[in-house]
């Protein structure tokens, strides 16, 4: 038996039904359903978010600016200047220049500390690798992400800016969120 | 000599001259926070809050606006033809605003024991002057496309001029309905006559013709083809920038204050209060101003709505579905009045 392709073939409308009832409810009908439509909007209120006053919360996991760390109880560094972030770093924006602790000064608890400790922040892409290369846990990841400035040279964050508490401007997510 | 319209009522030249500062003051105040009430109201309806950083709320973004318009440089397009290009503008935004001058505003009031009208003038040809002064406004779109000497703005006045013309008909047959069961042509006359019931009762049809076609006819969504952003750049002022853009922008602001002011009186009873309540009169012009802004309201809502039709879609309704029906019930009130 030949295939018939006609038994197959669903007729199928592809324009708005005619007459002038339907063509009324187009006009009329159609257009109170979907002010209907808009009027819900209104009702459910902006959802934007009012950046400068109002920040996003950032998740525990987000890897905004990096910090360095100390020991609570000593107070010495965590850093001992092994340059395992800066050779983990794929953008190589980090700058580490180790000099020998003495019995004198003291900065970091192993042998060694980070006499320059710099991070480019304009080149920096926030990978995280440098958190995971450090075997001190001396560098994270913070929550920090306003990092615009006005010069390039005011984005090489130096050691004593890394160390310093950052001032907390970005609002952490509650594990309800 | 042919017979001028009457005027049904008029104060002193000098009274004449106050009304008219007035409203042309009062109206200009309020069109700067007319386009901040419709970018915020636009943006409610877009799950966002519209400019609220200039000034408490955002009110003060007009004059920010208006002033950076006011210091930008007057360039025009070397195809252009300078007089023309200038004056187009200035030809939209006069007939607009001289279409306010018919608004009435409230009934004769004693003030200060002079009587005053709340309205520019009242004379005896009323919606036939509206149409007239919208019929001017079409050189304004045509001129200003076409002294632009750009094929957009051409193209954008071209769309404009013929949308003006067919959707100006179907209104106008609209209104006839309204003016033979008002049995008047003066505006306050038609009020007046609205005492029993107000027309948008008995005159359902011809009223939603009406605001169908004066969506058209004042070049807003979903009609807005003239300055169809997506295939047109900006319709006919796509070469306007600084003052004659304001102008343009202006003029379709009054345009739209004049079309919700006219609805208001043709078919919402202008300063009447439903349910046989009579405020003093001081606050009639509140009345009308309230119920323009309800028009005013439903045109920014539909702008967020609907999306623009196509071209031949406007112009097969407007003739083909419009018109038939505004004849329609211009015949059958026609019939039922005799």
């Amino acid at each position: 038996m030949p295939y018939d392709p006609s038994a197959d073939v669903i007729e199928v409308v592809r324009q708005p039904r005619r007459g002038p009832a339907a063509g009324a409810y187009r006009i009329f009908g159609e257009t109170l359903r979907g002010m209907k439509t808009t009027l819900a909007r209104v009702v459910e209120g902006p959802t934007t978010i009012q950046y400068p006053e109002e920040k996003t919360p950032v998740y525990p996991r987000f890897r905004g600016r990096h910090k360095l760390h100390r020991f609570e109880d000593t107070g010495l560094e965590k850093c001992v200047g092994c340059s395992l972030c800066a050779a983990a770093c794929p953008a190589d924006c980090i700058r580490v220049v180790a000099a020998e602790n003495t019995p004198e000064t003291r900065v970091s608890a192993g042998e060694r500390y980070a006499a320059v400790y710099e991070i480019n922040m304009s080149r920096c892409i926030f990978c995280g690798y440098c958190e995971v290369a450090c075997p001190f846990d001396a560098i994270t990841m913070g929550h920090d992400y306003e990092l615009s400035d006005y010069t390039r040279s005011d984005l090489i964050f130096t050691k004593e800016m890394l160390l310093a508490e950052p001032i907390e401007r970005t609002p952490l997510r509650t594990p309800g969120e | 000599m042919i017979g001028l319209a009457d005027v049904n009522y008029f104060e002193p030249w000098w009274a004449q001259l106050v009304k008219a500062v007035v409203i042309f003051g009062v109206v200009f105040a309020v069109l700067p926070i007319l386009t901040v009430y419709e970018r915020k109201l636009l943006g409610r309806f877009q799950n966002r809050y519209g400019p609220n950083r200039v000034g408490p709320f955002g009110l003060i973004q007009p004059l920010a606006e208006i002033v950076k318009f006011a210091v930008k440089e007057p360039f025009r397009p070397t195809t252009s033809v300078g007089f023309l290009f200038r004056i187009a503008p200035a030809i939209a935004i006069l007939t607009a605003v001289s279409a306010l001058a018919l608004i009435p505003w409230g009934n004769v009031q004693d003030i200060f024991g002079t009587r005053f009208g709340l309205y520019g003038i009242d004379v005896s040809v009323g919606p036939l002057y509206v149409f007239a002064m919208s019929g001017i406004s079409f050189y304004g779109i045509m001129l200003g496309g076409w002294a632009s000497g750009s094929k957009y703005s051409f193209l954008g006045a071209m769309r404009g001029a013929a949308q003006l013309i067919s959707y100006e008909v179907s209104q106008g047959l609209a209104l006839v309905g309204v003016v033979i069961t008002a049995q008047t042509l003066s505006l306050t006359g038609i009020v007046n006559a609205q005492r029993g019931m107000w027309y948008v009762v008995p005159q359902l049809a011809a009223f939603l013709i009406f605001m169908v076609a004066s969506f058209a006819e004042a070049n807003r969504a979903p009609f807005d083809l003239v300055e169809a952003d997506a295939e047109l750049v900006g319709g006919y002022f796509t070469e306007y920038g600084g003052t004659g853009f304001v102008a343009y922008l202006f003029a379709e602001y009054v345009n739209m204050i004049v079309i919700a002011a006219l609805a208001t009186t043709m078919f919402l009873g202008g300063w009447l209060m439903p349910f046989g309540i009579h405020p003093p009169g001081w606050v009639d012009p509140i009345i009308v101003a309230a119920k323009m802004m309800i028009f005013i309201t439903l045109f920014i809502w539909i702008r967020a709505t609907l999306p623009r039709l196509r071209y031949d879609q406007l112009m097969s309704f407007g003739w083909k579905i419009l018109l038939p029906l505004a004849t329609l019930n211009l015949l059958i009130t026609a019939i039922i009045v005799a």
